[in-house]
């Protein structure tokens, strides 16, 4: 049977880490390779990498930081962050990245996912999907807004509606992100998590709120998600991921240790 | 005399740059080719495969490896077909309903949606992530892998070749065969070169195999 997923998330600016990563030995780290390289060895099943640069220098050394660590990992990555177009789509997935996740682009020019799915497999192409809860309305049914730019532009569209449209446009996944809980460390937003991924078929990864391991439990069993993103919760050397999967497993979800 | 190599085959529905990358990092000598003589004096050939099947089809028949490939096959060239690779050896897809390389006999089959999981859950479409591959028969690509090691998958469609042929199988909704293969061809539906240390076993395994015959 098919194990949950723990993903590490990194944010990369101008090729370097936006904060440095503490490992278990004191080690600081700033460059994402080696980042990459350490949580493969600790046992991610997964990794993300954000790319929050502004310039187009940075986004040469951006693709640089894909090629090193696809030569270093051998594990799947995704790639999200400004990617707005099926050629810089092809760019970072040659990079070596396995995925790429669309998420601004994605609400303002919805073909993109289609194109992509059609260029690389649905496979390739996930879905980042940002929300915030807004008062149910005709326009909201779902009580969930869909929120673009890194959570500043409201675009007033329902953000069930948006993943079930983006799913039969050819996405492969949805990664989800609850705006409200982001950055809490109080736990994911688990009935936005439910309410996704009870409405489509493709996996829904959990992000945003994650303070400890039950929260994770949580993301994974009452949420319904397939895997759930972490940040914080890894990169202060709170828990390592083998302490993570021991306690879901010793609780009953199947992980890979 | 050249040191044996493994020869990924190129074509454009293949992921072989990241088999290279794997097995540059196991150090074992690789060449990216669609060329008929470096496919044919390899020690074995990796076919790799992302995407669609019929799509696929039409990249391998346009460039006539389609025919190379049951003729490596057929001389007893050690083959290990990967993913969309190991689909494509059946005889047929219902994606695009293709008819494939019948290697091997069977087809490959889109996972219901009503399938549920062993919590009696629904599945989530595609299998994507990391499953265990239940041994169900001695295999050279099995040597020093733990029975409960999980590899990485991802698909939409899972493989029914003939029951004799299975090697492995994994759990997702129903029981499907993630593994088969017969003399020395062979065909896995992860993705060994994104699995982590099994995975790098395993390709390093498949190299062994194929300099043991080589020698042979």
């Amino acid at each position: 049977m098919l194990s949950k997923r723990l993903i590490p998330c990194l944010d990369v600016r101008d090729g370097l880490l936006t904060k440095g990563i503490k490992f278990k030995d004191n080690l600081n780290l700033g460059d994402p390779v080696e980042a990459a390289r350490r949580y493969y060895e600790e046992g991610a099943d997964e990794i993300v990498f954000y790319d929050i640069t502004a310039s187009a220098e940075g986004r040469g050394i951006f693709l640089d930081v894909v090629e090193r660590v696809a030569a270093a990992i051998f594990i799947p990555f995704s790639v999200g962050g400004g990617v707005s177009t099926v050629a810089r789509m092809r760019d970072v997935l040659l990079a070596g990245a396995e995925k790429v996740s669309l998420n601004s682009a994605a609400v303002r020019n919805p073909e993109i996912i289609s194109q992509g799915a059609r260029a690389f497999g649905s496979q390739a192409v996930v879905l980042g999907l940002d929300a915030r809860q807004v008062p149910v309305s005709p326009a909201c049914p779902s009580g969930y807004e869909v929120v673009i730019d890194g959570g500043r532009t409201p675009t007033g569209l329902d953000a069930l509606a948006w993943a079930k449209k983006a799913e039969s446009l050819g996405i492969g996944e949805i990664c989800l992100n609850s705006i409200d809980a982001d950055g809490t460390q109080e736990g994911y937003e688990l009935n936005l998590t439910a309410l996704v991924a009870a409405s489509v078929t493709v996996p829904v990864i959990a992000s945003g709120g994650a303070g400890n391991a039950e929260h994770l439990y949580e993301a994974l069993t009452r949420g319904l998600a397939s895997a759930a993103l972490v940040a914080s919760v890894v990169h202060y050397n709170q828990y390592s991921f083998a302490s993570l999967k021991q306690y879901l497993r010793d609780k009953g979800v199947r992980v890979r240790l | 005399m050249t040191e044996p190599y493994l020869a990924i085959l190129e074509y454009q529905a293949g992921n072989q740059t990241s088999v290279l990358r794997a097995l540059n990092h196991l150090q074992i000598p690789a060449r990216v080719t669609d060329a008929p003589r470096t496919l044919k004096e390899a020690a074995g050939v990796i076919f790799p495969g992302v995407g669609a099947a019929g799509r696929a089809m039409e990249v391998l028949r346009a460039a006539r490896l389609d025919a190379l490939i049951r003729e490596l096959v057929e001389l007893g060239k050690p083959f290990l077909g990967l993913c969309l690779g190991c689909q494509i050896m059946l005889e047929r897809s219902q994606e695009n309903d293709a008819a494939t390389l019948g290697i091997f006999p069977g087809e490959s089959v889109r996972f219901a949606n009503d399938l549920k999981d062993e919590d009696g859950r629904p599945i989530a479409i595609p299998h994507m992530g990391w499953n265990t591959v239940a041994p169900q028969a001695p295999c050279p690509l099995w040597e020093g892998i733990a029975p409960d090691a999980q590899f990485y998958f991802v698909h939409g469609y899972y493989p029914v070749p003939p029951q004799e042929l299975v090697m492995g199988t994994t759990y997702h909704g129903l029981e499907f065969a993630s593994a088969f293969g017969r003399g020395a061809a062979f065909a896995v539906q992860f993705h060994p070169e994104k699995s982590g240390p099994p995975g790098l076993r395993l390709l390093s395994n498949f190299h062994q195999h194929a300099k043991e015959l080589a020698h042979a």
